[in-house]
Parts: C-alpha cells; structure tokens; sequence
C-alpha cells in the first residue's frame, strides 16, 4: 500500500438517530496516515457521532440508521462478516471523559491485550511499558503500576487511558476531546504526547477549541449541523478558509 | 412557628414515628429470646423429638431446613442471575421485555401460599417428584426468584455505563464485557439479594406445607425423593397441633428459626458493606 493511500475513507455518510435527527449528512473525506486529522465545529456538529462509526461504537446506540460507507484500510468496517473487536482494537477510542476501568493501572494497560489472546507476561509488560512511554505516564507511575488507576490525577488518568489504547497497538487512535476536563498544563502535556504519536499512528481527534485544533492539526474538517463544509489541509484552512462559514467560525463570530 | 420550631418539631415527630416501628421489632425479639434461650443446648440442636414431639430437640427439623435452603440456592441462584443478565444486558426495551418484567414483580407479590399450591400441582404431583426435598427446593426456589432476579438486575444496572462502553472499545466482546467488567461490580448486589432470599425461603411455611414438609419424622431423609421435617413447620405444628406442648420448646424452636433468618440478613449486610469498601469508585 502507497503511503498516500487513505488509512479511513468515508463516502456518502448519512446517519440519524432513533429520533430522526439527522446527525450526519452526506460526508466524504479521506485521512491519510500518520497525520493528525482534527475534526471540528459547534456542538451538535457530528464529530462525535462520525468518531464513533469508525470503530462502530455507533453500534452501542439502538435505533440509528445509516447508508454510505466508512472503509479502513480499503475495507467497510460495515461488510457483513467483520470481527468487530479486531475493528476496535485496530481503531482505538480515547473518550472526553477519562474513564479507568475498575482495577490497577497495569490492570487497565493489560486488558485489552488480554483479551486479544497476549497472554505472555514478558510481552504484556513490555507493552506497558511501551505505551506508558509513548503518552508520557512512565516516569510518573512506573513504581506503582499496582496502585488503583482511580488514584491518579485527572490529566494523569486521560493519559492512561490513551496508553491503555496504544497497548492494544492500533492503527488509529480516535480522541474525542480528551483535554475537556483538564487544566491547561495536563493539556499541554497530551497535545505534546500527540506530536510523537503520529509518527507511529494515524490521530483522529475532535478538539477542545479552534485554537487546539490549529495547534495540533495536520488535515482538518469542519463540521456544521451534520454537513461537512470544508476538508483539507489544516494550515490552510485555518489561515485561508474558503466557506464563509468555516470563516465565521474560525474568527469567532459564532459557535 | 419559626423555622426553627418548625425543625425541632419535624425531629421529634420522625422519632416518634421511627421508634413506634422500631421498638415493638426489638421486643418481639426480645420476648422470643427471653422466653426460648432456656430451651437452647447442644442437646436441644442434636437430638429428634421424643414422646410425641414433647421432649427432645429439634434436630430433624433443623437440617431439614438447611438441607431445603441449599436446595433453594441451587433451583433459584443460576436461574435468577441468568435471567436477570438477560433482562439488564441483552433482552433491551420492547413489548415483551416490559411483559416479562411486570410479571416478575407481580410474582413478587404473590402469597406463599399459591406458590406452595403450584409446586404441589407442578412438581408433587404431575412431574410426580412427590412430597420431597426436590419438590420443597423447586417450590422454594421459585419463591425466592422475582426477589433475587430484582435485586440482581438493579445490581447490573448500577454498573456505570462507562464502564461498558471503554471495555467494548477495548475490543472486548458483549459477553466479555459482562463476564470482566460489570458482574464482579454487581457482586455485592447479586449476593445481597440472593442471601435475602434465602432468608425468606428458611422462614416460610405455607411454601413447604404441602410439598415436603413432614408432620414427625425423626429418621433424616436419604435422598432429595424424601420427606424431611423443617423448622417453619415444626413450630407450626407444635404450636397449633400438640396438646400439652411444653412453651419452653415452642420458643426454643422460635428462636432457632429466628436467628437462622436473622444471620442470613446479618451476613447479607456484611458482606454488601465490605464489598461496598473494597469499591473504588
């Protein structure tokens, strides 16, 4: 595979909830590899709701439809036939809020090696090991990978919980807000987290704000009311916008 | 009135209210352990009846209980936490989900009596099991179901969302998810329920009446095909049925019967609060 060919590629995307919302409205765009593709604009956008069929966490709400396709690597995660949980671990999600799962930070790390069948424990410890370095936690926990991951700080938490999706060695890591709930230096330590990332993984990330999608962004998408008004390369787009209302946006006239 | 008065005035009335509940609870048992520990000795517990029920102890009737309660576990507790998997995580919001679920909590409701009436058309009867072990256990077990299944589905619902939707973003399977993050969180709940249950199956009486219980049976019972004493029923009859019954034995009885139900509720409660500690979130 080229390495411009895209890693996710939706077309004709619509999708609308039990409640006949229409969430998503006609989306096409590419995200090619090893870049930071940001999705923004207002809430009720989309961005979260386009996140989530990516790895098919969409499949969790009851009562949605949808048409188009969303393909990774060439392939629609929709297809009758795909392993679902090899889907989530090959497109993994990091959520706004940080959410340990119930146990000891090395409990959180291993889990979903486990369940991938690694049971070697030279293996998963290296694997903590690893991602713990690759989100900037190691120095921080590396005398208490026993101690409960409900213990840790708020920013040191998010980070854990974007370790324990690199355990699981995606291809994508999906982020939906993840520096929502915390100050600006924990914030700045994810976003700085981000830039070793992506050399290494393909970074889909819903913003906190235009000014953390401007710091972060390779490619980007601005999302209006379900439509995807523009697409494409974010130093561009956020010093030249070409819609109007990507404009209006950028330059706080609303949202 | 100030606001104040108004306060004190709410205090003292809720106490009041409280301690009309409370204070006859505490002295019905009182009253039973006053008038039946006299009874109670090693010999009282190991010994059967004798002379027509009027001397001896109570033996028989004791294990026929914890026999019966056992039995219970084993019909309601895989049954019970099956279903109630099924109603929180699978069985979703629909006709038929809201048709089962109405009638759990109207079994709830129902009087002991009519379960002991369907367990001797059901199990004594047309499954042919007999006045037995089995068929008590089985009445029992039925009993105590809407109970365990409410309380164990209220456990599995408490289990943060979250926590179910960051495990299947791991990769983990529906099952897998249930199996590593939400029943070792419900736990406590699930084992709540099912040790108040039990509670109430080692109690009742009109459930066993007609399905196992024996009048006087001293021998102990060789399989789950036979009859077997039990304590609910015992007290019944040596109450209502013999004459001349000694009261010391009649509340010796009471009092055995109240602290297997009370150490039930006892360890219920121990085991939610040590659980509860042990959670951190």
């Amino acid at each position: 595979m080229a390495m411009s060919d895209p890693v996710i590629s939706v077309r004709n995307l619509y999708f609308t909830y039990a409640d006949e919302t229409e969430a998503l409205h006609n989306i096409n765009l590419d995200v090619l590899p090893n870049q930071v593709f940001v999705l923004f604009g207002p809430s009720r956008a989309g961005k979260s709701t386009l996140l989530r069929l990516f790895n098919r966490l969409s499949d969790l709400t009851d009562g949605t439809q949808r048409q188009g396709t969303v393909a990774i690597d060439g392939r629609d995660v929709f297809e009758a036939g795909v392993d679902v949980s090899a889907l989530r671990r090959r497109v993994s999600m990091v959520f706004a809020i940080p959410t340990p799962l119930p146990g000891s930070i090395y409990d959180n790390l291993v889990y979903g090696p486990r369940l991938a069948g690694v049971r070697d424990k030279v293996e998963l410890e290296r694997r903590v090991e690893r991602s713990l370095r690759q989100a900037a936690l190691w120095d921080e926990v590396k005398d208490r990978l026993d101690a409960s991951a409900f213990a840790l700080s708020g920013g040191q938490k998010q980070r854990l919980c974007i370790a324990r999706s690199l355990a699981l060695e995606p291809e994508v890591i999906l982020l939906d807000n993840p520096t929502s709930g915390l100050d600006p230096i924990s914030t700045a330590t994810v976003e700085e987290s981000l830039f070793e990332l992506k050399d290494r993984y393909t970074i889909v990330m819903v913003p906190h704000s235009v000014q953390q999608a401007a710091r972060v962004a390779d490619q980007a998408a601005f999302l209006l009311d379900g439509e995807l008004v523009e697409v494409g390369d974010a130093e561009r787009m956020f010093v030249h916008p070409q819609d109007k209302r990507t404009e209006d946006y950028i330059t706080g006239r609303f949202g | 009135m100030s606001r104040q008065q108004a306060h004190r005035l709410a205090v003292v009335v809720l106490t009041v209210v409280a301690a009309i509940v409370v204070i006859p609870i505490i002295l019905v048992i009182l009253y039973v352990v006053w008038k039946g520990l006299p009874a109670l000795s090693w010999a009282f517990l190991t010994e059967a009846p004798r002379n027509g029920m009027k001397e001896g102890g109570i033996m028989p009737a004791l294990l026929g209980t914890i026999l019966l309660t056992f039995g219970t576990a084993i019909v309601s507790f895989p049954l019970s936490i099956a279903t109630a998997i099924y109603l929180a995580e699978y069985a979703g919001d629909n006709r038929l989900t809201r048709w089962i679920r109405m009638a759990i909590v109207n079994l709830a409701g129902i009087p002991s009596i009519v379960y002991g009436l369907f367990g001797l058309g059901m199990f004594v009867l047309f499954l042919g099991f007999g006045t037995s072990i089995l068929a008590g256990s089985l009445t029992l077990g039925i009993m105590t179901m809407p109970v365990v299944i409410s309380t164990a589905e209220e456990a599995i619902l408490a289990v943060p969302q979250q926590f179910r939707t960051v495990s299947l973003s791991l990769g983990a399977t529906r099952w897998q998810t249930i199996r590593y993050q939400v029943l070792p969180h419900a736990l406590p709940g699930i084992i709540t329920g099912i040790i108040l249950g039990l509670g109430r199956a080692a109690g009742e009486t009109a459930p066993i009446l007609f399905t196992v219980a024996a009048f006087y049976l001293p021998e102990l019972p060789r399989s789950i095909f036979d009859q077997t004493m039990a304590l609910p029923y015992h007290l019944y009859v040596i109450s209502t049925q013999v004459p001349g019954m000694p009261l010391e034995i009649q509340y010796g009885t009471a009092l055995v019967l109240l602290l297997i139900v009370l150490s039930f509720t006892l360890v219920a409660t121990l085991v939610r609060t040590q659980m509860r500690r042990r959670r951190e979130w």
